[in-house]
């Protein structure tokens, strides 16, 4: 196809960044480089490196921000940057918006790009609403006579029409937001780069920058897209890019990088945690997952049953003691939380162990990893947690459309009358 | 096509981000896309610096007529330096305003990098914009001040019936503010330069400006300076022929000389040359060190 080419090309790039006080043995550093280059040998400072990790404070002054990247980007693309903090999205986004160069490396382009690091970039509070549209409009490369023909549509979409001749010094930080996002919206460039800048407004104008930028996309124009919300991640991009401490992880479908992007981060940080509340009374040794046979299983596919496991150590007796059970999507939401007490199963608990069973039957996830919570309550009142007890992981029955991500797949039967 | 390609390869991208460019990769047809901005630019210098004030554009008059009057009284009333037979408020008037454009400009841009690096954080424009900015809201407030320089021009021609005539050499004066305007510019985008990683010289040139105005002849006329070497070294300072002509184009009185101004014009064009060398092969990192 014509409209399948690429309109963006990163070849062999990588950035490099010097850490701590620019002042001290600059100079000296600066000196040292230059002699080394007069001699036509390498740059001494290139060679010390190590992997970007911000838990980890390293010995070298150099670090590499981004490694080798290399990737492509087709017209009509919309593509989802993620990875963690310090994975290096943001200097990518800086060095494809020109802020910044590349340290080694090359970056093609075709077509003209916007980019919105920030909205409102050079709003001169003493100015009028309509002045500094036109400023605005300008830093980001519209021509004067661009922006007076869609001043009206600019103004409306910000919704700032009544208070278009006031400075903007006495705008709420709402309305400037506003303002800002919509003169980048009318810019309509054939490569949009867009960077957290939803997270500011209200969930109202999240919405309407999400149709916004959707809008774009269906019009044939590419777009790069950083955000840590993986709800509009999912919702806007269709491509995806994995980073992670500066190199690319994976570039593939948005669903399958997210999934990556998740799991990594549920194998780094979602540890077991326990909570006592008040005395310790009780503690869960383990939460085992077993399947219809009996076999310890954590893998299942949608529909099938499990029963948990829950080994409990008692330190003292406790009458009257009940379970919660809530399972947890990567994304945090809360997709199904079972109560024992409303099915009228409670326990009086004496010192010592004993293992309670709980089956879970016919459960119809989407494909995705799951965490188990599990609360125990004793008279009404929570005595003991423990946070990402155990690990559900629902693989596709094959039934189901791939690449649909819903939050229940159910059994459907039909019928012809 | 925004630059030249390289090799094959590259052929047929728009934009190929490169950690080096050529020297002479001075991206002037991208400059030339964003001229409106330069417009808004100076539009917003000269619409926001005098929001809540009460005299406004006025302002652009007081400071060197305060100055002027202050000349007129420690270096004509008590120093008694000569003012070559013209009348001192013009003389110093005009070596005010001219010497303010340049000094102005100069130190205004050397700050391009320090004081945008905010907006140059966030978004890509030709950062060139900003200096030449700078150095057109300047020559906005020079055409006023010298509109003012006029008025006592008037007054001194028709009601103090001093000397003074319309010749053609007045006809130069957009030559010498162009030249004004390229040595500050060069000069400013040098420094800003300089000063993303190493910032010991701001505080040399705000200090090495108020002295150069000592080597200029601001204060004195050439023609009253009779040591040959200081002559040179006066002259080897391209605003001085600038000021020289000037004064002799409206005051009638100078040591103007097409060598002199020559020598001007082209010290400009070599600053402004190097100038936009050293400016555009740090503006694409500056971000990373500033």
């Amino acid at each position: 196809m014509a409209n399948k080419q690429t309109v963006i090309s990163v070849e062999n790039m990588s950035k490099q960044y010097r850490l701590g006080d620019v002042g001290t043995g600059t100079l000296a550093h600066d000196l040292n480089r230059w002699w080394f280059r007069v001699r036509g040998r390498d740059d001494p400072y290139r060679k010390v490196t190590e992997a970007n990790d911000l838990t980890e404070s390293g010995a070298a002054d150099y670090v590499w921000a981004l490694e080798n990247i290399n990737f492509q980007v087709q017209r009509g693309d919309v593509l989802g940057i993620i990875g963690r903090n310090g994975a290096g999205k943001s200097t990518l986004l800086k060095i494809l918006s020109r802020v910044t160069g590349p340290t080694i490396g090359k970056v093609k382009m075709k077509g003209r790009i916007g980019s919105l690091l920030e909205v409102g970039t050079g709003f001169h509070p003493e100015l009028t609403g309509r002045e500094n549209v036109y400023l605005n409009g300008a830093i980001l490369g519209m021509t004067r006579r661009e922006v007076a023909s869609k001043l009206d549509d600019i103004v409306g979409f910000s919704g700032c029409t009544r208070y278009v001749d006031t400075p903007v010094k006495r705008y709420s930080s709402g309305m400037m937001v506003r303002l800002g996002f919509a003169v980048a919206a009318y810019l309509e460039p054939e490569i949009l780069i867009v960077d957290e800048v939803l997270a500011v407004g209200d969930a109202e104008f999240q919405k309407k920058c999400i149709r916004k930028m959707k809008d774009v996309a269906k019009n044939g124009r590419t777009i790069l897209f950083v955000s840590h919300n993986m709800t509009s991640v999912r919702n806007l991009c269709t491509k995806g890019l994995l980073l992670r401490a500066g190199t690319v992880q994976l570039t593939a479908s948005v669903e399958e990088c997210l999934d990556r992007y998740l799991s990594d981060d549920a194998n780094h940080e979602r540890k077991r945690k326990e909570n006592y509340f008040g005395d310790r009374i009780c503690r869960l040794d383990s939460v085992l997952l077993q399947d219809e046979s009996g076999k310890d299983r954590s893998d299942y596919q949608t529909g099938e049953s499990t029963t948990l496991n829950l080994e409990i150590e008692a330190f003292e007796d406790s009458p009257n003691t009940a379970f919660h059970i809530g399972i947890y999507r990567e994304d945090e939401v809360l997709a199904a939380f079972v109560n024992s007490e409303r099915n009228h199963f409670s326990i009086d608990l004496e010192s010592g162990r004993r293992t309670v069973r709980c089956r879970l039957s016919n459960v119809s996830f989407s494909p995705g990893r799951y965490m188990i919570y599990v609360t125990i309550i004793s008279k009404g009142i929570a005595i003991y947690s423990l946070a990402n007890a155990a690990a559900l992981q629902i693989h596709s029955n094959g039934r189901y459309e791939e690449g649909r991500r819903p939050y229940l797949m159910l059994d459907d039967e039909w019928q012809d009358t | 096509m925004e630059h030249r390609e390289k090799n094959d390869a590259d052929h047929g991208w728009d934009l190929v981000i490169e950690p080096k460019y050529g020297l002479l990769h001075l991206q002037l047809d991208d400059l030339w896309r964003y001229r409106d901005l330069i417009y808004l630019f100076v539009r917003r210098d000269f619409v926001a610096q005098f929001k809540q004030t009460i005299l406004g554009p006025a302002w652009f008059i007081i400071q060197p007529l305060l100055t002027t009057i202050m000349f007129v009284i420690v270096f004509k009333k008590i120093a008694n330096l000569s003012t070559d037979a013209i009348p001192p408020i013009l003389f110093y008037l005009s070596g005010n305003i001219l010497w303010q454009y340049f000094a102005v400009s100069v130190t205004n841009t050397s700050e391009t990098f320090q004081s945008n690096a905010n907006i140059f954080g966030k978004v890509y424009f030709p950062r060139l914009v900003v200096p030449i900015s700078i150095v057109i809201s300047q020559m906005l407030q020079l055409t006023i001040q010298f509109l003012f320089f006029l008025t006592f021009w008037f007054y001194y021609r028709f009601f103090q019936d001093v000397d003074l005539h319309v010749n053609v050499f007045m006809l130069l004066l957009p030559v010498l503010v162009v030249n004004m305007a390229m040595l500050g510019l060069g000069c400013g985008i040098i420094v800003s330069s300089l000063t993303t990683k190493y910032r010991d010289l701001r505080f040399l040139l705000r200090f090495g400006i108020q002295l150069m105005m000592y080597a200029t002849t601001v204060i004195f006329p050439l023609s009253s300076v009779t040591s040959d070497s200081v002559r040179i070294f006066l002259l080897a300072n391209p605003m001085t022929p600038i000021i020289e002509a000037f004064r002799f184009a409206f005051l009638g009185n100078g040591s103007f000389s097409w060598v002199y101004l020559a020598y001007s014009f082209g010290f400009g064009c070599v600053v402004l040359f190097v100038g936009m060398i050293v400016f555009t092969r740090v503006e694409k990192n500056f971000m990373d060190t500033v």
